[in-house]
């Protein structure tokens, strides 16, 4: 079994029927309960909750401060490439953006490092497009031991693998994927992947599966939101994670909530999100799932980013670049997605301490 | 308070503090000192382990009755433990351990077969170990064979505040047990501690009810009392508890006429 045949026995247009009829009754049952089904999940992010929020956001920080403490785990995202073979309509790196493509060499990486070292991380996120000539399992392979000397915890976002090859990249010091299903329409989401490999819907579906069989310690899920209704999308999201929490039991899972942002020739959201509304997807994720890791990036502004971090986010980076050799070697190239957040780390740790809480930069060792 | 002896060393303070959570190194280290307690566990995975003079949270618990508990925290087998061990013994200068082997991400239960496993490793290596188990009577009679230093049942999941739902086996571990048992995890409260110490526990680690409270300096002055009292009131004796009045009928008097 993989979490496709559970996605099969759902029906995109009977969930979001379901949560829009949701009733403030059904959210007082949500709230009351001490372990939330996805049924529950519905009701917090229906339109019915909005006038609960204020309960909601109290019951989140709790949890989120009982489970986490009063930390917030810091991360930088690496850009290795920005060379990609599919086409997204949403992405500025989609292979008909005319752009100049770059793909760090062995060297770059180590300015690269150094300079992200400087800054104070030991957790970063690998990221790149999906080109399997020059950034595939190959080029992982020789540059995940580069990373590994250098930080405590080492991510990667780039092209879903298949199993063997997760299995291959684990022990050079892989500890976790972020795999975005980007929305779980699928007609959507054929429309919005026309051209290469991400085209497969299926494929991608099943990636969190081949990566719990792995034995991968930690998996990240999102959609990204602007392309479907979002209330829909997360309610899979948590159905998602969900199952995998019950099959993969020894792995950990992350969210985060992307909020579609402008890049060079971009399109525009087709849905949009308040700042209302994503306060109330993460308190619902958090009620949802008390142990479930919330990912905030520089997408979102600093004085929103500031007052989150109270209300059930556990991770967020600073200072990013989404540009590759945006620390050191080439600060210019085009970037992935405008940041919005644009203060340097040390800036946002200094914000985190003034709320009372921990920047916490180290919270891994690979003991093998 | 009557000292409490472990692997030779004593501790006047029955009350075990842990690291995590806290909002700054400042507050940990004032919450620590008014705990009173002397055995501090740190997990490994927070600390930069090959600069640990350095590190912001060992540097912050630098006191001459303090010593450190390196914990394994993030392992999942056996084999990830006794290497997290020795990288501990080597960076914390400690061959103490606090043994935790939680495969599970989610509640952070430690796994019998591979912690079992663990110690005895662990203690042909010539370290003190002190696991974090389930509260199961009989999983602590193996690893006393095993010959570790004492036993770390839980209260109730880690981080839980829940209190003491294991009792009934928390109390068969403590009458049979030939090493100190030290009730750890799901602590909420310093009732819960009293409690633990009251039914013969010979101490108690606590950490998320400390470290998340609303003044976490102020709680770990309350632990340290609830401890004491707990304790004190173990020594003293505590009288039984009549569940029922004594009956006004008496059913055996025919026996005296």
């Amino acid at each position: 079994m993989s979490f496709e045949d559970i996605f099969r026995q759902h029906r995109w247009d009977d969930i979001k029927s379901a949560i829009y009829a949701k009733t403030p009754a059904d959210v007082e049952q949500a709230l009351s309960r001490s372990r939330r089904t996805p049924d529950d999940f519905m009701a917090l992010v229906s339109p019915a909750a909005a006038p609960y929020l204020e309960q909601m956001a109290h019951l989140s920080r709790q949890l989120t401060q009982q489970r986490f403490g009063r930390t917030m785990q810091l991360y930088a995202p690496i850009y290795l490439s920005n060379e990609c073979q599919n086409i997204c309509t949403y992405c500025g790196f989609s292979y008909d953006n005319p752009l100049r493509r770059k793909t760090l060499s062995g060297t770059e990486i180590l300015r690269e490092i150094e300079a992200v070292r400087t800054l104070g991380y030991e957790h970063v996120l690998l990221v790149t497009g999906e080109a399997h000539q020059t950034v595939g399992v190959d080029y992982f392979s020789k540059t995940l031991p580069l990373f590994r000397q250098h930080f405590a915890q080492v991510s990667m976002e780039v092209q879903p693998m298949d199993r063997d090859e997760y299995e291959q990249l684990i022990p050079l010091g892989l500890h976790s994927v972020l795999v975005y299903q980007e929305t779980y329409h699928e007609e959507d989401y054929r429309k919005h992947h026309p051209k290469g490999k991400k085209s497969r819907f299926g494929y991608r579906l099943e990636t969190p599966d081949r990566l719990g069989q792995a034995g991968i310690h930690k998996i990240g899920l999102g959609v990204l939101i602007g392309l479907e209704d979002w209330r829909t999308d997360s309610f899979f999201t948590a159905l998602h994670l969900d199952y995998l929490q019950k099959t993969y039991w020894q792995t950990r899972y992350s969210i985060s909530f992307p909020r579609l942002r402008p890049f060079s020739g971009g399109l525009a959201p087709k849905v949009d999100m308040s700042d209302r509304e994503l306060v109330q997807l993460i308190c619902a994720y958090r009620l949802f799932s008390e142990e479930v890791e919330l990912s905030l990036s520089t997408r979102e502004s600093g004085q929103f980013r500031d007052r989150l971090v109270q209300l059930g986010i556990t991770t967020m980076s600073a200072g990013s670049k989404t540009n590759p050799g945006g620390y050191a070697v080439d600060p210019q190239s085009l970037e992935q997605f405008e940041i919005s957040d644009e203060r340097s780390a040390g800036e946002v740790a200094g914000m985190i301490r003034q709320q009372g809480y921990e920047p916490v930069w180290k919270d891994w060792s690979a003991f093998q | 308070m009557d000292p409490l002896i472990i692997a030779g060393r004593t501790f006047e303070s029955r009350l075990f503090t842990g690291t995590g959570k806290f909002g700054s190194s400042k507050t940990m280290e004032e919450a620590i000192l008014a705990s009173g307690s002397e055995l501090v566990t740190v997990a490994l995975k927070r600390v930069d382990i090959s600069n640990t003079q350095q590190d912001g949270m060992i540097s912050m618990l630098q006191h001459p009755h303090i010593h450190l508990l390196p914990n394994t925290s993030g392992v999942r087998t056996a084999k990830e433990a006794v290497y997290a061990a020795q990288l501990a013994r080597e960076a914390l200068e400690t061959n103490w351990l606090k043994l935790e082997i939680h495969p599970d991400p989610r509640y952070l239960l430690p796994d019998p077969v591979e912690t079992l496993e663990a110690a005895k490793e662990l203690v042909k290596l010539g370290f003190v170990v002190l696991p974090y188990i389930h509260a199961d009577p009989v999983l602590c009679k193996r690893l006393e064979e095993a010959g570790v230093a004492a036993v770390m049942p839980l209260g109730a999941p880690i981080g839980s505040n829940k209190g003491l739902r294991t009792l009934d086996f928390l109390e068969i571990i403590i009458s049979q047990s030939t090493v100190p048992v030290i009730v750890d995890a799901g602590i909420g409260a310093p009732s819960h501690a009293a409690q633990a110490m009251e039914i013969g526990a010979d101490a108690v680690l606590v950490n998320t009810a400390i470290a998340v409270a609303g003044q976490p300096v102020r709680m770990a002055a309350a632990f340290k009392q609830a401890v004491m009292a707990g304790r004190e009131a173990y020594l003293a004796g505590l009288g039984g508890i009549s569940v029922h009045a004594n009956a006004s009928s008496p059913l055996v008097a025919f026996l005296d006429e």
